[in-house]
């Protein structure tokens, strides 16, 4: 037709054409930019993946490194047992994927062929236990208790099991020596979890779904350094996880041993006195609420003076360690962490909380010096004490008449500090505070180190608190809107304190001040930290970090390092005036209220100086807590008993006990060096000999010195 | 060169020898389109590398020789030179006469297939095994007798002077003529192969210069006839599990989302220049299934990188682009339309493909042209560039 032009092409189609190319430019324009993304932009993200698909770890497990006491015996270790294990990838490149083997293997350890073939076969949703549920790379373990004979007949008989091990494997195992459970400083391990095997896939240490890793306690704190680094074989597998060939691979390092400053022997006296102590209190009859002491938990600190290191500490209720080795039953773990057992997991020395009681006198005492009072003044201690029409009662003690603050501490009389105190607080503005407030007896608490932690190297110490100006107006703010509620239509005593509390809850009252220099009221401490304070006064004034890992010895026993003590502050007092307090609480011992467990009990108190205080804190609701700090020349002990009475009642034939342990003193204050368990501080490291096998000192006359130190101990009474 | 001496090139008597008329001016190697030819060449040699190191460590499937499946590749492609070759020497104008026969036949061997004579490998009835380890699918050589079917009963009355556009009646001849192949391979059912069909419809309907109703009412019509098959649930689970796995490849990564999962860590791992031929650990680990055939391009993204990666899609971008060329410069609408239906084949066929790979399209069983193992789609594709290259060979000169 004329229309069409000589191509012999019309307009339409030209253009459809021009569509058509542009279209189909444009996809593969689409295809380039994707590529792009995906390999130039993304590409790191998916080498890795590619990395994660082709390689399998097969991981080795490190020897975790063993807990010692201060004279080398073991507090934790390894036990060996013999795990025979069948490698599934050697197995299945046998014809009958190992069929004939894992039979044989059956027979030599009398177990049927079924069961030795299910454990090692591998678990997914269809198949129930036995099974295998970890990497099939990893050696499956068949069973864990073989005997000797057995292993030996498949390392002898090799050829005929191949793909077979039989090897000795660490167990965790705690043989708590001399009777010491030493359960919570310890601490335990548990399975890790699916979540710390993720995280830790890609670094050089890897978890094994069989690793157990420290969940608390010394296991917690040093858990890195006793763990090791495992091993890591990394084998290159296609997609049906044959192998191809082995890359870059890692030998397992074994972990470190601890040598801790605890002293197996004393920590077993302390467990044992502060148990001791606990159960005779729960046969006194407590006035105040008219029926026996609970005593329901209760914690002791032995502590070098001069270097912070914790020579035992426990707190009851305890367990055995052992429980959680080989996995903890639900049953079991309910048990531990139940209100019902009163929480043994906790450990109380760090973790417990309680008034302080009378014990906090020397902070009250170091803050009236500071206050610009005498020592050596004339402080009337009357038999009670009013401000504003409240009546507070001289608690541990009677009327003195006009005494120094070195022998207001002897006596504990309370009076003498309410007097110092309410003083302070008047000239800090009463009810209406000064700007800049000099609240000594706040600030010193906080100077001796409490409503802080020691730095002890354990995990989960707690703080503790001072009840000062901005904790009680931090306090009402989180409670005011609960307190004016109740306060609407107070009925009830309590409901009384509700709308006091409401109206003026942010205030620091008189009577707040008052209450809190005896050590009563909202303030809060730890055994740990009175420990820390009393090992100050006797030191000179340094306030160290509690230690128990004293050095750690690598693997092999071929570095030592030891674990040098930190401090963290100066107790705010001159020279003489540490002096003075010095010898007040060496008076406590002699003719104070701590004198009928040591100066008028037989105490050598001419050749072994002992220091104490008494403290007995009210707690409302509850009966009170015994307090007793003591301490010589080299050690401070403390304990406390909740519910358990008063400081020197409960507590103080425990403590005289640990001493007399200690230094070889009978009851009769005869001392005798060859039954002392520990009359100087231990300044040696266990040592290691050329295997690279780390010594330890047992000591078998153990049973023979603990028994003399208790023997005949004065019955205590209430009072103190 | 000339073996007489006394006439000079051009102007003496046409008789020369075989190779003086290879070689003349006019003659058909002169006027080749060598550029898409050396692309396609190109593709096909980058192509036979990664066929052979996808499957050189598969002593699965290759009987121990790990040349076995390169041997083969080279051999499809030789025999596919050959097939270009003779359909230059036939002249594309010769094989128009055939087209009823062609077509015919193609639709018979389909038809083959889903007699017990078929082979099902992947849950498709879409091989023919003729012996000898070499099996066909016929799926590939309806796409060219549709192309040329449909290109004959459109053009006819256009090239004849009738008319300046197909009428509505010739449309309809045509659409029916291309209906009953794409029932057929339905049924096997090869689902790739229909969308590549359709398109191809879509492309020689467009270029046709068939009226704007037939192209709208077709694409209106595809989408709601895809929609109905999914809703209706006429589909394959494992076609839907193929779809949903593209939408979300992390669904389940060991199940529905392992191919595209995988397909995209070798790609994605190759980064810029990939891990060198050879040394792909996707590749070598066998992580992606049917990496020989439909996979192929995640062997060039893995161990060629994004270059090696772009070449390829370069390279298929340069043979499309000369298949347009030889479309708008040819003088009659019959070629015109095979022409475009050959880009669009191309053009969708290698989309989708790649696509696939890259997570843009979900996945669907079919080869890269040029690329993927696999002896009918060699052979068809370079039918189809015999069919490209004949065209401009009989091309008028003066165009």
């Amino acid at each position: 037709m004329s229309n069409i032009p000589e191509t012999g092409r019309n307009n339409r189609v030209t253009i459809r054409l021009v569509v058509i190319q542009i279209l189909v430019m444009s996809l593969l324009l689409t295809l380039g930019g994707r590529l792009w993304y995906l390999q130039v932009r993304n590409g790191d993200q998916y080498q890795k993946e590619a990395a994660g698909n082709h390689v399998q770890q097969v991981v080795q497990p490190a020897t975790r490194g063993a807990i010692l006491d201060a004279r080398g015996v073991p507090i934790a270790d390894n036990e060996t047992r013999l795990v025979v294990s069948a490698s599934r990838t050697e197995l299945m490149k046998m014809d009958d994927s190992g069929k004939a083997v894992l039979t044989r293997l059956a027979g030599v350890l009398d177990m049927s062929p079924k069961t030795v073939q299910e454990k090692v076969r591998l678990c997914d949703a269809k198949t129930p236990q036995p099974c295998w549920n970890g990497s099939p790379y990893q050696p499956i373990p068949v069973t864990d208790e073989a005997t000797t004979q057995q292993a030996l007949q498949i390392r002898e008989r090799a050829e005929d099991f191949p793909g077979i091990t039989a090897e000795p494997t660490a167990v965790r195992r705690y043989p708590a020596p001399y009777g010491s459970h030493t359960s919570q400083v310890l601490g335990y391990l548990s399975p890790v979890t699916d979540e710390e095997i993720r995280k830790t896939k890609n670094t050089n240490s890897p978890f094994l779904s069989s690793d157990e890793i420290g969940r608390s306690g010394l296991e917690r704190t040093y858990d890195s350094m006793l763990r090791g680094s495992s091993g890591v074989t990394r084998y290159e597998v296609d997609n049906l996880g044959r192998v191809m060939g082995r890359a870059k691979s890692d030998k397992a390092e074994p972990g470190s041993s601890l040598v801790t400053s605890i002293d197996s022997r004393v920590q077993a006296v302390t467990e044992n006195e502060l148990l001791t102590a606990m159960k005779n209190a729960r046969k006194e009859h407590d006035k105040n609420t008219n029926r026996n002491y609970k005593a329901d938990a209760g914690a002791a600190v032995v502590m070098e003076n001069k270097t912070g290191r914790v020579v035992a500490m426990a707190s009851n209720p305890e367990y055995d360690p052992n429980e959680w080795v080989g996995g903890i039953s639900g049953k079991k773990y309910t048990q531990l962490t139940g209100k019902k057992s009163n929480y043994p997991l906790l450990n109380r020395s760090i973790q417990g909380l309680s008034a302080p009681g009378s014990v906090f006198k020397v902070i009250s005492t170091t803050a009236a010096l500071k206050a610009g009072n005498k020592f050596n003044g004339n402080y009337n201690c009357s038999s009670s004490y009013n401000v504003g029409g409240q009546t507070f009662k001289n608690y541990e003690s009677k009327g003195y008449g006009p005494i120094s603050l070195g022998r207001a501490l002897e006596v504990s009389c309370d009076t003498v500090f309410y007097d110092l105190a309410y003083k302070q607080w008047l000239k800090d503005g009463g009810n209406k505070p000064k700007k800049k407030p000099k609240d000594h007896f706040y600030k010193t608490a906080h100077e001796f180190g409490l409503g802080a932690k020691t730095r002890v190297d354990l995990p989960n110490e707690v703080e503790g608190r001072v009840p000062d100006r901005q904790w009680k107006k931090d306090y009402w703010k989180a409670n005011k809107d609960a307190w004016c509620k109740q306060a609407k239509d107070p009925k009830s005593y309590a409901d009384k304190i509700a709308k006091e509390n409401c109206v003026s809850g942010m205030k620091m009252r008189a009577g707040d001040s008052v209450n809190y220099s005896i050590g009563q009221g909202d303030t809060l401490v730890t055994p740990i930290q009175m420990a820390t304070i009393y090992s100050a006064v006797a030191n000179g004034g340094t306030l160290h970090n509690p230690t128990l890992g004293k050095a750690t010895i690598g693997p092999k026993g071929k570095t030592i390092k030891e674990i040098e003590p930190e401090s963290h502050g100066k107790l705010p007092l001159e020279k003489g005036q540490l002096k003075k307090i010095d010898s007040a609480l060496a008076g406590v011992a002699e003719r104070g209220t701590a004198a009928w467990r040591f100066g008028d009990a037989g105490w050598p108190q001419d050749k072994i100086k002992m220091h104490a205080k008494t403290g007995t804190a009210e707690v409302a609701g509850k009966q009170t807590t015994s307090w007793f700090t003591t301490y010589t020349k080299d050690y401070t002990v403390v304990m406390t008993i909740s519910q358990g009475g008063t400081g020197s009642g409960a507590s103080g034939p425990a403590v005289r006990n640990i001493y007399n342990a200690l230094y070889g003193v009978n009851q009769d204050g005869d001392i005798d060096e060859k039954s002392a368990l520990l009359p100087h501080p231990d300044e040696e490291l266990p040592k290691v000999d050329s295997h690279g096998n780390i010594e330890s000192r047992d000591d078998k006359d153990f049973e023979k010195r603990a028994e003399r130190a208790v023997k005949g101990a004065p019955v205590g009474g209430a009072g103190g | 060169m000339s073996t007489h001496s006394y006439t000079l090139s051009g102007y003496g008597p046409q008789h020369k020898s075989a190779w003086g008329r290879l070689t003349a001016r006019d003659s058909a190697v002169w006027r080749l389109d060598w550029i898409m030819v050396g692309a396609a060449v190109g593709l096909s040699i980058v192509g036979s590398l990664l066929v052979w190191s996808a499957t050189r460590n598969r002593t699965d499937l290759n009987q121990g020789d790990p040349y076995y499946f390169l041997t083969r590749h080279v051999l499809s492609l030789v025999v596919g030179l050959l097939l270009m070759a003779g359909m230059v020497w036939l002249g594309h104008r010769r094989v128009r006469g055939a087209v009823p026969f062609l077509y015919g036949a193609s639709v018979l061997l389909a038809l083959l297939v889903l007699t017990p004579l078929g082979a099902t490998i992947n849950g498709q009835r879409a091989w023919l095994h003729l012996g000898g380890g070499f099996s066909l699918q016929p799926a590939e050589f309806i796409k060219i007798t549709v192309i040329l079917g449909m290109a004959m009963l459109l053009a006819a009355r256009v090239d004849a002077g009738d008319r300046e556009y197909p009428d509505h009646r010739t449309v309809l001849q045509a659409l029916a003529l291309a209906a009953a192949p794409i029932v057929v391979i339905m049924l096997m059912p090869d689902l790739g192969s229909v969308m590549v069909m359709v398109i191809i419809v879509l492309g020689a309907l467009l270029a046709s210069g068939a009226s704007n109703r037939w192209v709208i009412g077709l694409c209106v019509a595809g989408t709601v006839g895809a929609v109905s098959v999914w809703a209706l649930g006429l589909l394959d689970e494992y076609q839907i599990d193929r779809f949903a796995a593209f939408a979300n490849p992390a669904l389940d990564p060991s199940g529905v989302g392992y191919n595209t999962n995988q397909a995209r860590i070798a790609i994605g791992s190759g980064g810029l220049s990939g891990k060198g031929l050879f040394e792909g650990s996707q590749t070598t680990g066998q992580f992606v299934p049917e990496q020989q055939t439909d996979f192929v391009f995640t062997v060039a993204g893995e161990e060629l990188g994004f270059l090696g990666g772009a070449l390829i899609i370069v390279l298929l971008g340069v043979v499309i682009w000369r298949a347009c060329r030889i479309a708008r410069e040819s003088s009659e609408l019959y070629s015109t339309v095979v022409a475009a239906g050959v880009i669009a084949w191309f053009a969708f066929q290698s989309f989708e493909n790649i696509g696939m790979t890259l997570g843009i399209m979900p996945v669907a069983g079919l080869p890269l042209p040029f690329v993927s193992y696999g002896g009918t789609s060699m052979f068809a594709v370079w039918i189809a560039v015999g069919l490209l290259q004949s065209i401009r060979v009989q091309r008028p000169v003066s165009a």
